[in-house]
């Protein structure tokens, strides 16, 4: 029974995400519209251009091999997967053993690899540059990723991401320091792996400091669709990965009473709004960077990390264990 | 069948070594042949002995030194990287026997297997340093099969020292260790301890992590690679640098026991760490596909030394859960990174033969003109970036359990390091991920960058067979890292005295108490129920089919009708794509400049903009060694110069000196 409705949980979950994330995306769009002046595109906007890309036939670029066309599928895939393992409303889905903060990191850097490999396949100059900027970026992204999780991992004894949810929302570990550097860090990741201002700009991508934009450049059609989906969910994967962490109350479980979980939703979708307005207001207020000043951006992230787990060993004895 | 498991391989050896002597004589081809079958049977019965609970067993062979016998043993650990070596083994000779004109060095590579499965073998100091020398000398033949290139040459000159110092090393270990005899069982008894264990550490850490290819003694690995005949690269590479870690290993965590201090890890940790860096930054900047390879090598046998150097700390600090972690991982990392480096380098021997050329810059396209190649390379590619259900991702995965679990050995400073070997970890990880697209994205896809990468064909079945082989191996690994986990379990019980047996099932790896954990099939479940979704919906709702039609581009023309393929440098390339990652990690860790020239307007003379990178290695370490010697011999070179009643007083001095220093001696 507790399987059934863990695997419930899951398939409900999965629903919402894959409808709200597009959403969430003409949410941000509207609110920075507004913010800057002009009326902006009504929400259902993003599921409109979906439905408008689903009925156009793609153009494939020539000379693209087999890998450019699965490209997309299996960008979406594994983003899907990836969406599939960072709770929403609930706890303790049935995916709840597997949500491994690395893997999740794992999940994404597959996404990352196939869409700058269909770049790579274009052979054109801007499916180049964007790929090698997306790579360096997740380079210097990665290593202060690594120590948000591992900050997290040593408060709560392990890296799946569940747990740790668990405990940060029975107030077990109280609040930290620690947890406050930990947010401005994974804030920062976050920023560059959604491809938003000040790192990149999602709205265009006829400048030459583009990102993903310049790799997907020559996408089309239902693959175009597919692409801005995963977009789209990546960035709604990473509110809901903030949420969870940093805020986990109203949350319900899998296998706890059905009728919480409807307030849950409500919990969630408002946690999800207020930090898209957030996002949103964050990108208004600031300039794209130039692209070498990013390693410098992602580097103060770095050390937001590391002065999280330094401030963790100082305060809590980490040494009892020592000999 | 799994007791005779030792009688079996040691057969191997001589087998191999005679197949070494029938290649020079007879048919090399059939000889390559024989060696892939033997290679094949071995693994099949390694695998049964480790299945079998790997009972140790030993052997007493009539050869030797005068007066003594050489004694053999197969264990558990033995028994793990045989496995390794044996599997290897039987794919790169199949591969092998694509070569239509065997060189005249073929003979040595049936040689080079039964040094290494001698080495693995070898329960006594001798047995061990011959096997060990023996490997250095076949693969230095092997290295050399292009000797008629400069390049060639010179990388063999520099693996000799390097192969050279390393040896004499490990017998300086060997002896220092070998009080009451030179068997392994009277080294287990008389465990070295205080200058004498640091010295044995010291020289292990010289002797072996310089054949490993451990920072700052790297240097040779990808020269060597890149000149030595792919199937022996794929040896070298997946093969030897591991029975470079089996020695240390075998010295460090059996032979000098369990009660060695604390800070035995820290320089395994702090080269292990610098090799990762070094090895995945470089990666990011060769242009050579097979010294790409080699630089990730580099990068690998860094991450499994972090996994032995946590190991050998958390023992020491009488942590066994985390030393069977940290064990388990180097180990998982050992088997897999030794088979899909193989793989790879397989791959690119592939590529080479097809188009002749190893250069990035000179590749492409080349996805649709070889579709089995480009599966294994992309394959490989995507276990070297570490990317989940990959075979790569599991060892970094527990590597990366056992980094966060090693906060509890120690104090704030010790809390610290495990703090910048995670941060590290996750660069060097990142930097892989990094190389890999670029291996691939550059040689496999876009345009082709020369005319014979447009006309690539695919290789012959031998490398096929061989690449489908590892191939099939390194996913199930991926897949089912518990089982390749179940097979170390002996390894880890002597090593570590711990077992990881409740922790690694078929389903996953769960380091904890509770259930969560890491599990690849259901991962890979995960994927594949995500891609049906997605294929039912496209289905459903899509228009299907495709056209086909020129780049936009954003609205750059279409090439013209002399350039089918267009300009190749209109086209992002190896240098190009790691331009960011050169500017902004080159100067910090590789002391990379580069030089822009920009004539002013008006001005006819051509730009020219140029890019150097020095290995920290080579300015700080051998650069300062080089010179010496250059001061050294300038200086006895003037005693040529001397005249004969110079020459006679300098003898004279010797001698007195000499004798001073006999008598001095005799006092003591």
């Amino acid at each position: 029974m507790s399987a059934l409705a863990s695997l419930l949980a899951l398939l409900l979950h999965t629903a919402l995400t894959l409808a709200a994330a597009p959403l969430l995306t003409g949410l941000v769009r509207r609110i920075k519209a507004r913010m800057t002046g002009r009326t902006g595109p009504p929400l259902l906007q993003p599921w409109r251009d979906l439905a408008r890309l689903l009925r156009k036939q793609p153009v494939v670029a020539e000379g693209t091999s087999w890998l450019f066309r699965a490209a997309p599928a299996a960008s979406l895939a594994a983003t899907l997967a990836a969406c599939a393992l960072v709770p929403s409303f609930a706890l303790g889905m049935i995916t709840a053993d597997s949500a491994d903060l690395l893997v999740l990191a794992g999940l994404l850097a597959l996404s990352r690899a196939i869409t700058a490999l269909a770049a790579m396949d274009t052979g054109t100059a801007f499916g180049g540059i964007g790929a090698s900027r997306e790579m360096t970026f997740a380079t210097v992204a990665e290593p202060a990723l690594i120590l948000v999780i591992f900050t997290l991992a040593l408060m709560a004894g392990t890296t799946n991401l569940d747990a740790i949810a668990g405990l940060v929302g029975s107030g077990a570990l109280g609040l930290r320091v620690s947890m406050a550097l930990a947010f401005a860090a994974l804030g920062a990741v976050a920023v560059a792996e959604t491809g938003r201002v000040p790192i990149d700009n999602p709205a265009t991508h006829l400048e030459l400091t583009m990102v993903h934009e310049a790799m997907v450049l020559e996408y089309s059609g239902r693959h175009l669709a597919m692409i801005e989906l995963a977009a789209a969910l990546r960035l709604l994967l990473w509110l809901s990965l903030i949420a969870v962490i940093f805020t986990p109350f109203g949350l319900a479980t899998a296998t706890g009473a059905t009728l919480l979980w409807v307030p849950a939703i409500l919990v969630w979708l408002a946690k999800i709004a207020i930090l898209g307005t957030v996002l949103a207001g964050y990108e208004t207020s600031r300039a794209k960077m130039r692209v070498f000043r990013v390693p410098e951006f992602l580097g103060m992230a770095l050390l937001l990390g590391l002065l999280a787990a330094i401030f963790l060993f100082v305060s809590q004895g980490f040494a009892q264990g020592s000999h | 069948m799994s007791a005779a498991g030792l009688p079996i391989l040691a057969t191997l050896v001589t087998l191999l070594l005679a197949l070494g002597v029938a290649a020079a004589t007879a048919g090399p081809r059939l000889a390559t042949l024989g060696t892939a079958v033997l290679c094949a049977l071995g693994a099949a019965i390694d695998l049964l002995y480790l299945a079998g609970g790997a009972t140790p067993q030993t052997l007493s062979l009539p050869i030797g030194l005068p007066g003594q016998s050489a004694a053999l043993a197969l264990d558990g650990i033995s028994g793990f990287f045989a496995l390794l070596l044996l599997l290897a083994g039987t794919a790169a000779s199949a591969a092998a026997m694509e070569d239509h004109d065997p060189a005249p060095t073929a003979p040595a590579l049936p040689v080079f297997l039964a040094a290494m499965l001698f080495t693995l073998l070898a329960a006594d100091a001798v047995a061990l340093v011959s096997g060990f020398e023996l490997m250095s000398l076949a693969s230095f033949i092997l290295v050399l099969t292009h000797h008629r290139d400069a390049p060639v040459r010179a990388a063999g000159l520099l693996y000799y020292g390097m192969a050279a110092i390393g040896g004499l090393c490990l017998i300086v270990a060997l002896a220092l260790l070998s009080g009451p005899g030179i068997g392994f069982a009277a080294m287990r008894a008389a465990p070295p301890d205080g200058w004498r264990g640091a010295c044995v550490l010291l020289f292990v850490v010289i002797g072996a992590g310089s054949k490993a290819g451990l920072a700052p003694l790297h240097l040779w690995l990808p020269p060597a690679h890149a000149a030595a005949p792919s199937p022996v690269s794929a040896l070298m590479s997946g093969a030897m640098t591991k029975v470079a870690l089996y020695v240390m290993v075998r010295i460090l965590f059996d032979l000098c026991g369990p009660a060695q201090p604390l800070w035995w890890g820290l320089p395994l940790l702090a080269m292990g760490l610098a090799s990762a860096i070094i090895g995945a930054l470089r990666a990011n900047l060769e242009t050579d596909i097979k010294a790409i390879l080699a630089c990730s090598t580099i990068e690998n046998v860094g991450l499994i030394t972090i996994g032995l150097g946590l190991a050998l700390a958390a023992r020491a600090a009488d942590l066994p859960a985390l030393a069977a972690l940290a064990l388990g991982a180097a180990m998982l990392h050992i088997l897999a990174h030794g088979l899909f480096k193989a793989m790879l380098f397989l791959s690119a021997g592939s590529i080479l033969h097809a188009t002749g050329t190893r250069r990035l810059s000179r590749l492409g396209g080349l996805i649709t003109a070889m579709p089995f190649t480009a599966a294994g390379l992309l394959l490989g590619a995507a276990c070297l970036a570490g990317l989940p259900p990959g075979a790569g991702f599991a060892g970094e995965w527990m590597l990366f359990q056992s980094v966060i679990a090693a906060v509890r050995l120690g104090g704030l400073g010790l809390q610290i390091i495990v703090c910048v070997l995670a941060a590290g970890l996750a660069l060097a990880t990142a930097l892989a991920a990094s190389a890999a697209v670029r291996l691939v994205g550059v040689a496999l896809l876009g345009r082709p960058r020369s005319p014979e990468a447009a006309a690539a064909h695919e290789s012959g079945p031998p490398t096929r067979w061989a690449i489908l082989l590892l191939g099939t191996i390194v996913a199930l690994i991926g897949l089912i890292p518990g089982a390749v986990l179940g097979l170390a379990e002996p390894a880890l019980r002597l090593l570590g005295n711990a077992a990881l047996s409740e922790r690694a099932g078929l389903l996953g790896i769960t380091p904890h108490d509770h259930g969560a954990g890491y599990a690849p099939l259901g991962i890979a479940l995960l994927i594949l129920l995500a891609t049906l979704l997605i294929l039912a919906v496209q289905r459903a709702w899509a228009v299907a089919g495709h056209r086909v039609g020129p780049a936009w581009d954003c609205g750059f023309g279409a090439p013209p009708a002399w350039l089918p393929h267009g300009d190749p440098l209109t086209q992002y390339g190896g240098l190009s794509f790691s331009q960011p990652l050169r500017r902004v990690l080159g100067p910090a860790l590789l002391f990379a400049t580069q030089r822009v020239d920009m004539p002013d307007p008006g001005d006819t003379r051509p730009a020219s903009f140029s890019a150097r990178i020095h290995d920290p290695a080579e300015v700080l370490l051998f650069a300062p060694i080089g010179h010496l010697r250059a001061r050294l011999s300038a200086f006895a070179d003037r005693l040529q110069f001397l005249t004969v009643r110079q020459t006679l007083s300098v003898i004279f001095t010797a001698l007195v000196a000499f004798l001073g220093a006999i008598a001095l001696l005799e006092q003591l």
